[in-house]
């Protein structure tokens, strides 16, 4: 019968050496909605599991001086529940919500979804998009990398074996910068995202665009960073000759496959639609502010 | 393999119990506590049949190990009534016929529970999102949301 080792180390160094020491295959454990799963449908055999909620600094949100500090392990319920946060950044916030049910909330978090590295992953576009960077722990000490370079592929991540995901820092919104993240499902919940969009931009007091990051999910085996589609922003207010660049710029960068949720040539439309209109509510956040 | 002793509070009375690291809060709750009233719909996190709270947090008991629960304060559906007297939203499901096989009913009357100590006052629509991820194959949801507005107003001490 298969019976994994499960430890939950109280420190970020006992947390390394046990992932660093493990015999066979080890997984981190974070909200447990996808690699529970996977253990239970035989998909996933951990021989080890290193459940890291138990690490100070792995669950809860603060702010200092270099940005927003949310703990890799923060289900989404907390992070919905944290108003200043949601404030600063209602498309990441929104994005992390859109997982799951209300008892999904109750556990998933950012970790576990940028690690579980599906191209679909919701709160890996709005994550990106606001320039958020992850703060991984390994045997060498804390690393800090931006959160597009965790997934390498589809289900695998740039992380070494002896490394977890610690915490998050997100920027602190300053001046007229506002993000927003939408995704498409052919329903109103509990579904995952035919395609995502995460957009953040800046604007000048005249509402011209003046640094944008745009994000797209599931249109490619990882998260895109379109640089294309933020340089159609960039320097323009949103009119309709800005938008038409946008979503050209967007579906150009896509890299999709057909399946169930939607084809090729569907998927790409939708980028495009997408962009436009999560542009849309990010220029009209920042514009409020 | 050892087992994991793991000592948590369910329903408020202190709990220990020795659990396989593969086997789940909902596992452990159903084969070796003998607390059957959370149900394993299907066990991916879909349903809300084995809906629970911990420390408070509405989740899904096929979602968590068993080891996870040292420390915790675990709710379940048998700690919602109070000896014989029915929780306000327990009375409303019955008395608006909210269940037809009674499958769901567990997750549903831990679920909305949580709802009415959050949102005492939800709307259709929050509570319709709130309860998504409880799936009902009989009533089509129309008596489940009269009971969840009904128990809501008891609550808030309205009469019903």
């Amino acid at each position: 019968m298969y019976s994994p080792t499960y430890a939950a180390p109280t420190t970020v160094d006992e947390a390394v050496g046990l992932l660093a020491n493990a015999s066979g295959s080890a997984r981190v454990l974070s909200g447990g909605t996808d690699l529970i799963i996977q253990m239970r449908s035989g998909r996933l055999r951990p021989q080890t599991i290193v459940d890291i909620k138990n690490i100070a600094g792995t669950i809860g949100i603060r702010e200092e001086a270099d940005g927003w500090h949310v703990g890799a392990a923060t289900p989404g319920a907390e992070i919905g529940e944290n108003a200043g946060l949601c404030a600063a950044w209602p498309g990441v916030t929104e994005a992390v919500q859109l997982i799951g049910s209300t008892q999904v909330q109750g556990r998933a978090s950012f970790a576990g979804n940028l690690c579980n590295a599906s191209p679909a992953g919701d709160s890996v576009p709005g994550l990106v998009a606001a320039g958020a960077k992850a703060v991984i722990a390994g045997k060498n000490g804390k690393r800090t990398i931006p959160v597009e370079q965790v997934p390498v592929s589809p289900g695998r991540t740039s992380l070494a074996a002896d490394e977890f995901i610690y915490e998050f820092i997100i920027p602190k919104s300053s001046g007229k910068t506002a993000d927003a993240y939408l995704r498409f499902i052919p329903r109103t919940e509990m579904d995952i995202a035919v395609v995502g969009c995460g957009v953040c931009v800046t604007l000048d007091n005249n509402g011209v665009c003046t640094a944008a990051k745009v994000s797209l999910g599931a249109v490619a085996p990882t998260v895109l960073v379109v640089d294309a589609a933020a340089k159609a922003l960039i320097g323009n207010k949103l009119d309709d000759a800005t938008l038409a660049k946008l979503d050209a710029a967007a579906q150009a960068a896509c890299n999709p496959i057909s399946d169930k949720r939607g084809t090729i040539e569907f998927r790409t439309k939708v980028a495009g639609v997408l962009a436009r209109r999560t542009a849309a509510i990010a220029f009209s956040r920042a514009a409020a502010r | 393999m050892a087992k994991t002793h793991v000592t948590c509070t369910i329903n408020g009375e202190e709990t220990e119990f020795l659990c396989d690291p593969n086997q789940t809060v909902l596992d452990v709750l159903r084969d070796d506590l003998g607390l059957t009233g959370s149900k394993e719909g299907c066990g991916s996190g879909d349903c809300g049949a084995c809906s629970i709270t911990v420390d408070g947090r509405l989740t899904c008991s096929c979602l968590m190990l068993g080891p996870e629960a040292e420390g915790k304060s675990i709710g379940t559906i048998e700690g919602v009534a109070t000896g014989d007297h029915l929780h306000p939203v327990q009375s409303q499901f019955l008395k608006h016929a909210a269940l037809q096989c009674g499958f769901c009913t567990p997750g549903l009357i831990v679920a909305t529970k949580a709802l009415l100590e959050k949102h005492p006052n939800p709307t259709d629509e929050e509570a319709r999102y709130w309860l998504a991820g409880n799936l009902c194959r009989c009533t089509g949801y129309d008596k489940i949301l009269a009971a969840v507005h009904a128990a809501a107003a008891e609550m808030r001490g309205e009469s019903a």
